[in-house]
C-alpha cells in the first residue's frame, strides 16, 4: 500500500469518509433537526419562515449523504456491499423518508389549503424524525457488529437491528440534531418566532444530555470492545472530556442567548462524536458478530492503491471547489429570513 | 399473477426494481439537463435585452425546473444505494473502477448543481443580475457534468478498458490500472453527447409544449411565441445532431458490442449480408426475424458495403445472447422513428417559422403540446435498447447479472421494497402531474405563488386554534 505524508492511502480514505459523513451530520443535521422541531411550532407563517430557513442549503447538505455513499463504494466496496446489503429493509425505509421528506418541502407551498399544508408539514417532520433514527440506528449496529460471514454476507435477521443499543444511538442521533437544528432556526428568526424557538432550543438540549448520558452508560457498561482502544491509549481521552466540554458550552453559549456560537460548538459536538466512533473503530470499518477474523477494515476491504490515489486525487480538486461555493451559497443566505414571491 | 409473483427469484426481482427505478428517475435528469439550457439562454437574452418577457420567462420556468429537479435528487438517491443493498457482488466487483466514477460525480456535479440550486431558486433579491446568471449556469453545468460522470460508470461497463481483473470466484474483481482509460473508454465519448442532446430535446420540447399549449389557449402570446423559438432552434439543432452521436454509438456497439448490434437488429446468420429493419418482430424460437427491410441495409451502415457479412445471433452461444432480443430490437426501432418523426417535426416547423406562418397553425401547436412525450419515450427506449441488449452481462463480457446479486437478500425484502417503491413512485408521479399541470395552468408573470399565510393566521387567531 503506497502512503502519502506516512499514512497508507486506505487511512487517509477512511479519514476523508470520516471527514464527509462528519460533514454531512453537521450540515444535514441542522435541517433534518428543524423537520424534526417543525410540528412543534404552530401558526402557518412560523411554519413557513421554519421552512425558508432552510430551503435554498437542505438539497445542498444532503450532497454529503450522496457524496459519502460514492466515497464507501469507491474506497471500501467490500463495506459498502456488506452493509447496504446487510440492511436492505432498513435502508429502503430510509429512502423513502429521504424521497418523502424532498417533496413535502417543495410540495407544500404549491397549494394554499389547511389540510394540503398540513399534510406536507406532518409528511416532513416525520421523515425528518425517521431519517435521524435510521441513521443513528445504522450507526450504532455499526458500532455494536453486525452477523457478517466471511464473504461479507449478512447471515442475520431483519429485526435484530432494533436491538436496545441500536435504538438508543437512533435516538441520541435524534435528540442531537434536534437541538442544533433548534439552534439553526433561533440564528434565523426573529420576534415571537424566535422567543418560541429558544424554548424549544432549550427543551432539546437537556433531552441530548440525557441521552447521551444514557448512551455513554450503556456503552461503558455494556459494549466493552468499544472503548477498548480509548482504555490503552490514554491520551485518548482528550476526546470524550473535549467532548463534555462542547457539551456544556453549547448549553452556555444558550443561557448567554449568543446562539452562533452556541451552533459553533454544537457543530464540534457532531464532530468529536464522530471522532469517537472512528477512533473506536479504526482499524475495523464493520465489526462481525460471529467472528473477528470476519471484521472488515481498512487494509481488507479497501481499494487498490492506484484507485484510491486517483480518489485522494479527486478529493484534493474537488473539496477545496465544493468549500468555496458552499461558503457563497450560505454568505448570499445569511441573517434572519426573509420571504419573498419565490420563497416556499 | 400472484402465482407467478412467487416464482420469480431474488434475479429478476432485482432486476425489474431496478429497471423500474432508473426509468423511473429518467424522467427527471434529462428534463433538468435540457431545460438548464432553454433557462441560460432565457436569462441571457434578458440581461442582454432586459425585456420583462425575458425575465418572466426565466422566472416561470425556473420554477417548472424546480419541481423537476426536487424529484429527480429524490429518486436519484435511491439509484446510489440500490448498487449496495440489491447487487453488493457487482459492487465489490466493479467498485475499484466504478466508484471514483460515482465519487467524482458526487464532488464535481452534485455540489455543484445542489449548492448553485439555492441560488437560482431563492436568490433572486439576494445576488445581481449576473452573479444569478452565473448561478444558472453553474446548476446547468453541474447536471451536464453529472451525466458525464455517470454514463463514463455506464459505458466502462458496456466497454470496459482501463483495469485488470484479481481473485477468482467470488472474491474476483476488477482494479483499476489506467484511469483515463477507464474514462475514455470507447464508448463514453459518443454516449456521453447521445445522451446530452437527448436531454436538449427532452427539455426543448418541454418548453414548446407549455408554449404551443398557451398559444392553442390563445393567452400570453408575445412570451410563448418567444418561449417557442427559443425551444424550437435548441430542437432542431439537437434533433440533427443526434442522428450523428446516434449513428457513432452504434459502430461502437458493432465494433465492440456485435451480439447487442445483432440483437438490435434481429440478425441471426452471420454469413448473409445483413438487412436493416424499418419495422418487424423476432421470432426467437425459430431464430428468424419478420418485418419490412433494406437488404443488405445493415451491412452498409457498419462496412459501407451492402455485401459484407454482420456478425449474428446464432455465432454466439444461447447463454450468451441477449434474453429478450425482442424487447431490445423493439426498443431500439422505436427510438430510431421517434428520432426521425422529431427531425420532420422541427424541420417543418422550422421552415415555417421562417415562412413567419408558423403561429398560425394551430394543428401544428395542437401535435406539439403533445410531441413532449416523444423525446422522453426515445430517452427510455434508448436505454432499454443499450441495458437489454447488454445482457446476460452487466460487465460485458466479465461478469454475469445472475452473479452480480447480493448472497444475502432475499426474495420477500425485494418483494416488500418493489411494492413499495411502485406505491411511492405512483403517487409521487400523479402529484408531479397536478403540480406540474397547475404551474402551467396558472401562467407567468405576477406573485405566483398563493401565499395567504396572512390570512390564515388571522382565522388562526380569532378562532383561538394556535
Amino acid at each position: 500500500m503506497e502512503t502519502f505524508l506516512g499514512i497508507e492511502y486506505s487511512t487517509l480514505w477512511f479519514l476523508v469518509i470520516g471527514a464527509t459523513f462528519t460533514g454531512y451530520a453537521i450540515l444535514d443535521g441542522f435541517d433534518l433537526g428543524a423537520g424534526a422541531v417543525h410540528l412543534f411550532l404552530k401558526k402557518e407563517e412560523s411554519r413557513r419562515i421554519a421552512i425558508n430557513a432552510i430551503g435554498p442549503v437542505w438539497d445542498g447538505n444532503e450532497v454529503w449523504l450522496v457524496i459519502g455513499g460514492g466515497a464507501l463504494f469507491a474506497g471500501f466496496p467490500k463495506v459498502y456491499a456488506s452493509v447496504f446489503s446487510a440492511f436492505y429493509i432498513p435502508f429502503m425505509l430510509f429512502l423513502v423518508a429521504l424521497i418523502f421528506r424532498a417533496i413535502s418541502i417543495e410540495f407544500r407551498s404549491k397549494e394554499p389549503m389547511l389540510w394540503w399544508r398540513r399534510m406536507w408539514d406532518v409528511s416532513y417532520s416525520i421523515s425528518s424524525i425517521v431519517i435521524a433514527l435510521s441513521l443513528g440506528v445504522v450507526l450504532g449496529n455499526v458500532l455494536l457488529g453486525i452477523a457478517i460471514d466471511e464473504n461479507g454476507n449478512y447471515q442475520g435477521n431483519t429485526l435484530d437491528f432494533l436491538n436496545p443499543y441500536a435504538l438508543l444511538t437512533g435516538i441520541t442521533t435524534l435528540a442531537l440534531f434536534m437541538m442544533h437544528g433548534a439552534i439553526y432556526l433561533v440564528m434565523k428568526t426573529e420576534k415571537r418566532l424566535y422567543t418560541k424557538l429558544t424554548l424549544i432550543v432549550r427543551d432539546t438540549t437537556v433531552g441530548f444530555v440525557i441521552s447521551i448520558l444514557l448512551l455513554s452508560f450503556y456503552t461503558l457498561l455494556y459494549v466493552p470492545h468499544l472503548t477498548a482502544s480509548i482504555k490503552s491509549n490514554p491520551w485518548l481521552f482528550v476526546i470524550p472530556i473535549a467532548m463534555v466540554l462542547s457539551t456544556a458550552n453549547v448549553a452556555r453559549r444558550i443561557s448567554q442567548q449568543r446562539y452562533r456560537l452556541a451552533f459553533l460548538f454544537s457543530s464540534i459536538n457532531i464532530a468529536l462524536l464522530l471522532v469517537v466512533v472512528a477512533v473506536n473503530l479504526y482499524p475495523n470499518i464493520v465489526l462481525s458478530s460471529i467472528d473477528p477474523a470476519f471484521n472488515l477494515t481498512v487494509q481488507n476491504a479497501s481499494a487498490s492503491s492506484k484507485s484510491l490515489g486517483i480518489l485522494l486525487t479527486v478529493a484534493a480538486i474537488g473539496v477545496p471547489l465544493v468549500a468555496t461555493y458552499t461558503t457563497f451559497v450560505f454568505w448570499t443566505f445569511k441573517g434572519k429570513v426573509e420571504l419573498d414571491e419565490m420563497s416556499y | 399473477m400472484c402465482r407467478y409473483f412467487f416464482i420469480m427469484d431474488v434475479e429478476i426481482l432485482s432486476r425489474i426494481q431496478f429497471a423500474f427505478t432508473i426509468a423511473f428517475h429518467y424522467i427527471y435528469p434529462p428534463l433538468s439537463i435540457g431545460l438548464g439550457v432553454t433557462l441560460v439562454i432565457m436569462e441571457g437574452l434578458y440581461l442582454k435585452t432586459g425585456l420583462k418577457v425575458y425575465e418572466d420567462m426565466t422566472r416561470f420556468f425556473v420554477k417548472i425546473f424546480a419541481l423537476i429537479f426536487g424529484i429527480g435528487v429524490a429518486t436519484g438517491i435511491v439509484m446510489e444505494f440500490e448498487f449496495g443493498t440489491n447487487w453488493a457482488t457487482y459492487s465489490k466487483y466493479v467498485g475499484d473502477v466504478f466508484g471514483s466514477a460515482l465519487a467524482a460525480e458526487g464532488i464535481f456535479a452534485f455540489a455543484l448543481e445542489s449548492g448553485f440550486l439555492g441560488v437560482l431558486l431563492f436568490g433572486w433579491n439576494k445576488v445581481s443580475k449576473k452573479v444569478h446568471f452565473l448561478s444558472t449556469i453553474m446548476v446547468t453545468l453541474g447536471s451536464m457534468f453529472s451525466a458525464i460522470w455517470i454514463v463514463v460508470a455506464n459505458s466502462w461497463q458496456q466497454t470496459p478498458t482501463g483495469f485488470k481483473v484479481v481473485g477468482e470466484g467470488l472474491d474476483a474483481r476488477a482494479e483499476i490500472t489506467d484511469f483515463w482509460a477507464m474514462v475514455f473508454n470507447p464508448s463514453s465519448v459518443e454516449r456521453i453527447l447521445h445522451v446530452w442532446i437527448g436531454a436538449f430535446l427532452a427539455g426543448s420540447f418541454l418548453v414548446m409544449s407549455i408554449a404551443a399549449w398557451y398559444l392553442v389557449k390563445n393567452k400570453y402570446h408575445d412570451f410563448a411565441k418567444r418561449a417557442f423559438a427559443i425551444g424550437l432552434i435548441v430542437a432542431l439543432i439537437s434533433s440533427y445532431a443526434q442522428l450523428l452521436t446516434g449513428h457513432a454509438s452504434a459502430e461502437v456497439v458493432a465494433e465492440y458490442q456485435p451480439a447487442k448490434l445483432a440483437a438490435m437488429e434481429g440478425h441471426f446468420d452471420t454469413s448473409a449480408k445483413a438487412d436493416l429493419y424499418l419495422f418487424g418482430y423476432i421470432d426467437k424460437a425459430n431464430e428468424k426475424t419478420h418485418g419490412v427491410a433494406i437488404p443488405g441495409g445493415l451491412s452498409f451502415m457498419v462496412h459501407q458495403d451492402f455485401d459484407a457479412p454482420v456478425k449474428g445471433l446464432k455465432a454466439f452461444d444461447p447463454r450468451d445472447r441477449p434474453g429478450n432480443p425482442n424487447i431490445t430490437f423493439q426498443s431500439y426501432h422505436i427510438m430510431i422513428a421517434i428520432g426521425m418523426l422529431l427531425i420532420g417535426l422541427t424541420s417543418f416547423a422550422g421552415f415555417l417559422w421562417w415562412r413567419g406562418t408558423l403561429f398560425e397553425k394551430r394543428w401544428l401547436m395542437i401535435a406539439f403540446v403533445w410531441a413532449v412525450f416523444l423525446p422522453q419515450i426515445a430517452n427510455q427506449v434508448g436505454w432499454f435498447t443499450a441495458e437489454t441488449g447488454r445482457q446476460p452481462w452487466v460487465v460485458y463480457n466479465l461478469l454475469r447479472t445472475s452473479d452480480a446479486l447480493s448472497q444475502s437478500v432475499k426474495e420477500g425484502q425485494v418483494m416488500f421494497s418493489l411494492v413499495l417503491f411502485s406505491l411511492v413512485y405512483t403517487l409521487l408521479f400523479a402529484l408531479f402531474i397536478y403540480l406540474l399541470n397547475k404551474k402551467i395552468t396558472h401562467g407567468p408573470g405576477g406573485a405566483s405563488e398563493m401565499h395567504s399565510s396572512r390570512q390564515q393566521d388571522m382565522v388562526e387567531e380569532l378562532t383561538g386554534n394556535k
